[in-house]
Parts: structure tokens; sequence; C-alpha cells
């Protein structure tokens, strides 16, 4: 038995982790990060769902604390999620508050308040062979969250827990009936949690100065013309003002306030270059998988170093974007897209 | 072992108040706006309790307007009245809101308010740092004055006199939670902010709460004749928590009630610090109660120059012991000196 602190988000996945947590003997205490002030109406942590993660907790008779973390939040995530698009890079916010709030802030919060673990409800798995831990998909290949995971490492892992891993989504959701927990029937979150309504061009047109700019083909000539090339997303099919043109066309580049269109096949690459590289134990060189969304196919591919050279063309990923790197169900690690 | 050192948030309700309110929850009942006997029953335990509380107030009982509490008295004050309004930085949400909604200014306590503000509020204590203020300074065609965390310490009456408008509530003083009143000097018009049925004299209407009305009269009866006796409780606190490295009085406890203790500590967070202190059975908080649990930067020790990171209140009142006491003195120091040594470990906030 431990001392285990639950980052109770308000969802369905989290709940059934406290309670699942309970049915193994540990001593359980929730909490709920208050982390985006602003207005929101999606997404895992608005001020709602920090009233559901209380009635959880109180329906579970487990103490449950709101904890601050907006200025971490706006340093670690928003501001860089901002910064990225200035620079015309498709980040994952996600990413970067598992890297710094939840898996940094709140473990640090979670060590100095004495608890031995955090747990959250990822999907995802965290075993030990007996010598390393492992971060592995989850049982649930729908649900699988490995991918937002990727940056933990040995130290982090030996005091995370991700108890809803070994469970499929219908099995935590009968769980959570079974429970009569309130979150039980209630829908899963979408989007990122900041973006509002208005959607990431509102958000990010009263952030950034918006750049219009031009659509060029593959040959240079010009085609079209985009409002913000800030907004633009390697791997685009829409919004470029294209008009009727016979065969799709897709964002291949941004170069500037240039934006490249081409055919599929211009879209194909061979290798990843990757930047801010981490893994889950010791570096690995040779086969593995990538994958370059959260719920994207995984390829084959041969890491060398920086440079994953895929064995076969795959899209283009869009600058900014996390690669993450898989030997079977087992993440190796991951970067950043150059 | 429970050391609960929350008093301003909210303090126990007193025998006298539960024993007074019961009959009035059980076997007895009436609407006292009613024209009968049970009705007219119902009207002369809330009439009672408007006097009693009328003559601690220092007002007629026809100035005091039964509320639900400390909040609407506050909104009832600055909505009320018509004109410019104005109150000092340090004020409880429940005025410094309304006043911002209504466009109105905010003054840095010491200054003198602007010119052409009808209304000033100005709190007689303060809620987080339990300092007192004098209105004796306050120059205003209508003086408000937040007494909520007042009427537990001080004598309202003589403390208040300048004032217009004073809002009091029933549980900080050993009452119920959801009563409160605001004291209207004859001559001052405030429009109501709920119409309806006329109750109050018009100036706001809903069915009383005659239970916690009587309750609130059988608190403040309790606390004059048994007052809160912890002076000595809280120097011990000071004494035992300042000789802790980095730790200080928010503000000179020269100028305060002896309820309210405000500390900060360097190098600790405040939030960290109360899960803690909660874990080890002291019940205290950062600066004010907060309705989403979380903790915010405080205006208030903002507008005493403090740095809000590690701040923390402790409040004592009427049930406070020595073993309490004991209690919060033997956990508070470890629980700083386990958030430090980790901060220092890990070279970053935690």
């Amino acid at each position: 038995m431990s001392n285990v602190l639950v980052a109770m988000s308000g969802g369905v996945d989290s709940s059934v982790a406290a309670a699942l947590l309970l049915d193994e003997g540990h001593e359980v205490t929730g909490c709920t990060m208050r982390l985006w002030g602003g207005e929101s109406d999606t997404g895992c942590c608005s001020v709602a769902d920090v009233d559901d993660a209380r009635r959880v907790a109180q329906q579970l008779g487990i103490p449950h604390y709101v904890f601050d973390f907006g200025d971490d939040f706006q340093a670690g995530v928003v501001e860089p999620y901002v910064d990225a698009h200035a620079q015309g890079r498709t980040p994952n916010p996600c990413i970067e508050c598992n890297r710094t709030v939840k898996f940094d802030r709140l473990l640090r919060r979670a060590d100095a308040l004495g608890f031995d673990a955090v747990a959250t409800g990822h999907h995802a798995r965290v075993t030990h062979d007996g010598r390393r831990w492992q971060l592995r998909r989850a049982i649930d290949g729908a649900k699988d969250q490995s991918y937002v995971l990727h940056m933990l490492d040995q130290a982090t892992l030996a005091r995370t827990l991700l108890p809803v891993g070994a469970l499929t989504k219908a099995d935590v959701r009968a769980r959570a009936a079974r429970l009569g927990l309130r979150t039980a029937a209630k829908p899963d979150s979408q989007d990122v949690c900041f973006i509002t309504k208005g959607g990431r061009a509102r958000f990010l047109s009263t952030r950034v100065a918006l750049t219009p700019g031009r659509v060029v083909d593959v040959a240079g000539h010009e085609v079209g013309s985009v409002d913000a090339v800030e907004l633009v997303t390697v791997g685009q099919r829409r919004g470029l003002g294209l008009g009727g043109a016979a065969a799709p066309r897709y964002v291949v580049g941004v170069d500037g306030a240039t934006v490249v269109v081409g055919s599929r096949a211009d879209l194909l690459v061979e290798q990843i270059e990757l930047d801010a590289l981490t893994w889950i134990d010791e570096p690995v060189s040779g086969e593995v998988l990538v994958q370059c969304s959260a719920h994207g196919r995984a390829h084959p591919a041969t890491i060398d170093h920086d440079v994953a050279r895929l064995h076969a063309p795959t899209t283009k990923v869009a600058p900014g974007q996390s690669v993450v790197l898989y030997r079977d169900d087992e993440v190796l690690g991951g970067g950043i897209a150059r | 072992m429970l050391a609960y050192l929350d008093h301003a948030a909210t303090t126990p309700v007193r025998p006298e108040a539960a024993e007074a309110m019961l009959p009035w929850l059980t076997g007895r009942y009436g609407n006292p706006s009613g024209a009968h006997a049970v009705a007219r029953a119902a009207r002369q335990a809330i009439e009672e309790a408007r006097d009693e509380l009328a003559a601690v107030l220092g007002c007629q009982p026809r100035e005091l307007v039964f509320t639900s509490g400390g909040t609407e008295s506050d909104n009832l004050a600055i909505a009320g009245v018509s004109g410019p309004v104005a109150c000092s930085a340090i004020e409880h949400h429940a005025v410094l809101d309304p006043v911002r909604h209504r466009g109105g200014a905010v003054f840095a306590l010491g200054d003198a308010p602007p010119a052409d503000a009808e209304l000033v509020s100005v709190m007689l204590v303060n809620n987080e740092v339990g300092t007192v203020q004098s209105l004796d300074d306050v120059d205003a065609p209508i003086v408000h004055t937040d007494a909520v965390q007042a009427l537990p310490w001080l004598d309202v009456a003589s403390a208040a006199a300048r004032a217009d408008l004073i809002s009091v509530s029933a549980h900080k003083v050993g009452g119920p939670q959801g009563v409160g009143a605001l004291v209207v000097r004859e001559g001052v018009r405030v429009a109501p902010l709920l119409r309806g049925g006329g109750q109050e004299r018009e100036r706001r209407s809903g069915t009383q709460n005659v239970a916690g009305i009587v309750g609130f009269a059988a608190a403040v009866r309790a606390c004059r004749a048994h007052p809160p006796d912890v002076a000595v409780m809280r120097d011990r606190l000071v004494a035992g928590l300042t000789s802790i490295e980095g730790c200080r009085t928010s503000v000179d406890l020269a100028g305060t009630v002896p309820g309210i203790l405000s500390l900060v500590f360097d190098d600790v967070e405040s939030e960290a610090l109360l899960v803690l202190l909660d874990r080890a059975g002291v019940c205290a908080s950062a600066a004010a109660s907060c309705a989403s649990g979380a903790m915010e930067a405080s205006h208030v020790l903002r507008a005493f120059g403090v740095a809000t990171g590690g701040a923390l209140r402790l409040s004592l009142g009427w049930t406070t012991t020595d073993a309490e006491i004991d209690h919060a003195l033997a956990v508070i120091p470890s629980a700083v000196a386990q958030l430090r040594e980790h901060k220092n470990e890990m070279g970053g906030a935690a």
C-alpha cells in the first residue's frame, strides 16, 4: 500500500483511476489542477470539471484539493504554444502540459507533500521488468494515450501509476456506472482545453500578429492566398483559397509568408529529423515504429541518432509535432519534428 | 487531534444559538408577515431579535434590515445607493466586486477617497489580516462599513458610530450561516436588491429566516456574555511560529483583533502548506476562504505590501483551546521544514 495523489480532471478515466487505487488498498488523495483561467467550454480542466472531480472524491470518500497551477500552465504550455505558431510550427500543447505541469509541477508538489506516487487517468501502462521501467500502450488500442506520455523517464515512471491503462474504455465506463459515479457517462474531452468555441484562429489572432501569405505551387506559380500563414499546417488541404483544382492539393511547406502546395506525392518524405529527443530509458538505435500524432498509424523506421529513416515514404509531419518511437507496444522515447 | 483555526471563515454555532433556533425548526413555525396567532408569534420572535441586535449595533430597530448574510448586506449597500461609489483596496470581494461592477473607484487605505463619491466603504476589521480601521477620517456623504469580522471582537456600536450603513453576519459570531443584517440609518435611501412582498420595510423582500434571525441574536448575546478569550493563545502562536526562520506576521499585531493572525513564510507555498496542515489535522486558510477552494494571490496582502507566496491565516474563536494551539505549534514548524527541505532538494517551487 502506498500513499497516492490522483490527478482528477473531472472525467470518467481519472474518476475510475481513483476508485481502482482504493480497491488496491492504497491511501488515495484526489486533486484537481486549475490551469486555465480564461473562458473554455471544452477540454479537461474547466471550472465545472473541478466540481465533478470534487463530487467524485466525495462519493469515494477521499480528500480532494484544488491546486492552482495557472502560472505554470501559462508559462509552460500556453506561451510556448503561441510562440510556436508565431514561428510557423504546429505544437502539441497536451504533451507540453504533461511535460511541464502534470509530470513536473504536480509531481514535485506530490513529492513535497510526502506522496509516494502520482496517478492519472491516462490510457497507457507502466510496467517494470525487475530492472527498468517501461511505458506501454493501453490495452484499449483505440484509446491509447502513450503518445502524449512519451517524455516520461525512469525517475518519473517509478512514481507514476496509470490504473486505467489495463482496462478498455467500455470497462472504465461500466465500472464508473457500477460505482454510481456521476462522471460515468460524461463525454471524453476532445480539444485543447484552452481553445474555446471560436477556435484556434480566434485564440491566436489576439496573441500573435497574423501575416497574410501567398500560396504557390511547387513550380513557384502563385495559385492563391491565405489570411494568416501562422494558422497553416503542413498537410492541410482546406482553407487555402485554391478553388476547384482538378486534384487535391496539400500544404507541403511554409517558408516565411509563402505557402507551398503540392500533390499528395509531394507531401511524402523518407525521413524525419527530430529535435529535443527524450528517452524512457537508454537512447535506442535501429528498428522502431514512429507515430506522428496522438492516434496516428505507427510506421516502421530506423532511428539513427536524431533521424528516423522511414522504410516506406510517409506523409510529411508538420514541424513542431511530436514524433514518438515505439518497439512493439513499448514507448522508447520521442522528439519534435524539425 | 483536530485544531480548528479557521474561525474567520466560520465559527462553530454557539449552543445558546442552536437552542434558541431549535423550536423554530421543530414545533414553532409561522410566516412573520401573516395575520394570525401563529404568524404573530413568529413576528414577535424576529422583532425581539431585531431589538436586541439593534442595541448591540447602536441603531434603532427600524434601521436594521435582515439579509441572507454579509455578502448580501454589502451588495445591498453598494448597489442600493445612487451616485458614485468607492471603497478601500483591502475590502472583502463582497464589497470590492460590486464597487467595480458599478464602475466605482478603489483607493489605497490612507489615501483620501475620490471627492465625488456618494458612498465610501471601509471595512472595520479586515478578514485576512485582522487590522482594525478607524472610520473617523472617512469623509463621504454615505459611509458604509463591512463589520462582519468586527462583530465578535469590537463594540460595533461605538466603532461604527460614524457609519451610515453597517454590514454584519451571524456565522462569524456563533450564529448560523445564511443570516446577516444591514444597518441603514434613518434618512439614508437604499434601493432594494430583492423586490416582492415588501418585507423589512420594503428594503428586502422575502420571508424572513426566523430560526436564523433568532439564532443570530442568541449568538450575539452569548458572544457578549462570554467573549472569545484568545489573545494569550494568539500570542503563543506568534511566539512559537515567528521563531521559525523566515516567518513573520503579515502586519503589526498592535492594530489587529486577537482572533485573526496572518503569517508569511519565506520559501513556502500556501497551497502546499495547507494540504500538509489539513492532513495533520490543522484547519487553516491561506488568506480568505474562497468558493473554488483554490488559492489566488491576495489583494489584501498586496495592499499591505506583503509578498503573497507563503501566507497562512490562523483564526481563533470561542471554542479555541490551548490543546489546539499546542497541536498547531507541533504541526506547523515541521510542515514548513518539510516543504523547504524539498524545495532545496529539487531546486524549485513545490
